[in-house]
């Protein structure tokens, strides 16, 4: 084989793989996390696919689509973009403990 | 709090529903809390679909792909040096005509505002000149953010960053126009805060051949000087205030997009120092810069509506 095949087997060796937390549990760059009070959210209370904002809003894609919806919060970076676009306030940021 | 909740959502195309729940990006990336070019990032994914090859210079993006042995994203990705975005997507282009999956495979190229606007613009220039088949999407967040605020071409007026202490003394440079001057298939403004809108275009461009531009304003909380929390809010006064109006040109044809319409009143904008005085880069702009912005906002509607009623 020649060097140059070799350093391109090298290189196809070295694919990088896709991994969830590549920069580690970003849940720990803040102690405030957001908590969705399920008596005000308003897929909650109504049953129906309505709203999700936070879902549409979260720059790290940790909300889910869902009734009700839920947040990872080991990777949750606490921005606090969802409590602000939330439209009936159901969402606080609050001081939860992270292991 | 956004009492609009539906806003965008019952005057778009889309319904959130309707959007791919598939993400291409996974969680924990090295990205500042609130980045507006990670959501960005993730509507474009979605509107792209698998089966799309990046290319991606030097800038926040490559970070957030990470580092040596693994990534975050589920697609593939060429790193490129700064200056060659434009050339390494026509390379990757030409290579798939050769083995006849041109037609399967969308080439997309990903840039800052500095790689596009400064740095790339003569290979994006040859590129599109060429008519090479591919999306080019420039993230402006107005800055070199990755290397510590420096100025770049798309800094605004009287923005405070690392080279312009006292505030940049030259406009921001309108790459959207030096691209449509190209007469290429397609060009789009979009901006973080309205995904649902920058979702369509992407689609849009996804199904269009020949060279598209996607120019997409994005808020970045430490290189302007604001909480995280307020990336949207920041991003929805560009719109409101009529400095960053959304529109697409398809073959020539202009058209405003459903954000932005209604702004071609003047008096549904409201003024541009709402948007100023929310951003620290800023709290030293003179009250002439601030004139001047409204002069620019003023002509740039004019211009618009002079177009819709020519067309
Ligand atoms: C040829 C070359 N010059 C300089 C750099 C250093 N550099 C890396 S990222 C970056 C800033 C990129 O700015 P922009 O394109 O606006 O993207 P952003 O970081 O703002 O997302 C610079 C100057 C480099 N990697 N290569
Ligand atoms: S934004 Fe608020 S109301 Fe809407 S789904 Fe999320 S928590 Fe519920
Ligand atoms: S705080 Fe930010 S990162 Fe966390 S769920 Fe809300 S929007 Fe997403
Ligand atoms: S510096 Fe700005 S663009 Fe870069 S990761 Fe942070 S918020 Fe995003
Ligand atoms: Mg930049």
């Amino acid at each position: 084989m020649t060097d140059l095949k070799k350093d391109y087997q090298k290189i196809l060796a070295s694919v990088q793989k896709p991994v969830i937390g590549e920069a580690g549990k970003t849940g720990t760059w803040s102690r405030l996390k957001p908590v969705i009070d399920l008596e005000k959210c308003i897929p909650a209370k109504s049953g129906k696919f309505i709203c999700f904002n936070c879902w549409l809003y979260c720059p790290e894609a940790v909300v889910s689509r869902e009734i009700p919806p839920k947040i990872n919060l080991e990777y949750c970076k606490g921005c606090g973009i969802c409590m602000e676009e939330c439209p009936v306030n159901a969402i606080s940021m609050e001081e939860v403990k992270f292991e | 709090m956004n009492r609009n909740f539906s806003r965008e959502v019952e005057n778009n195309m889309v319904n959130v529903l309707e959007i791919v729940e598939d993400e291409y990006i996974h969680p924990g990336t090295r990205m500042c809390a609130g980045c507006a070019m990670s959501l960005i990032y993730r509507f474009a994914l979605k509107a792209l679909g698998p089966k799309t090859i990046l290319t991606v210079p030097a800038s926040c993006l490559t970070v957030l792909h990470g580092m040596q042995g693994f990534c975050t994203t589920k697609l593939s990705v060429l790193h490129t040096p700064f200056a060659t975005t434009g050339a390494s997507a026509s390379g990757i282009v030409a290579s798939l005509e050769e083995k006849g999956l041109a037609d399967e495979i969308c080439v997309v190229a990903f840039a800052g505002d500095g790689g596009t606007t400064d740095i790339g613009i003569q290979a994006l220039s040859g590129a599109a000149e060429r008519g090479t088949n591919f999306i080019y999407a420039c993230y402006d967040n107005e800055a070199y953010m990755n290397t510590g605020v420096q100025r770049s071409g798309s800094t605004p007026l009287g923005a405070f960053t690392a080279t312009t202490p006292g505030g940049k003394t030259r406009p921001k440079k309108n790459m959207p126009k030096i691209l449509e001057a190209h007469g290429i298939s397609y060009v789009a403004t979009a901006n973080g805060s309205y995904p649902l809108d920058l979702y369509e275009k992407f689609k849009k461009a996804r199904d269009i051949k020949g060279t598209r531009y996607i120019h997409i304003l994005s808020a970045c909380p430490p290189g302007w000087g604001y909480d995280p929390k307020d990336t949207i809010r920041i991003g929805r006064l560009a719109n409101d205030t009529g400095f960053w109006p959304l529109y697409e040109i398809s073959n020539g044809k202009f058209a405003l997009s459903q954000p932005s319409k209604k702004f071609l009143d003047p008096a549904k904008r409201k003024d541009i120092e709402q948007y100023l005085s929310a951003q620290k880069r800023f709290s030293n702009i003179s009250k002439q810069d601030i004139e001047t912005y409204r002069n620019y906002i003023r002509d740039q509607w004019n211009e618009i509506k002079r177009r819709l009623e020519n067309q």
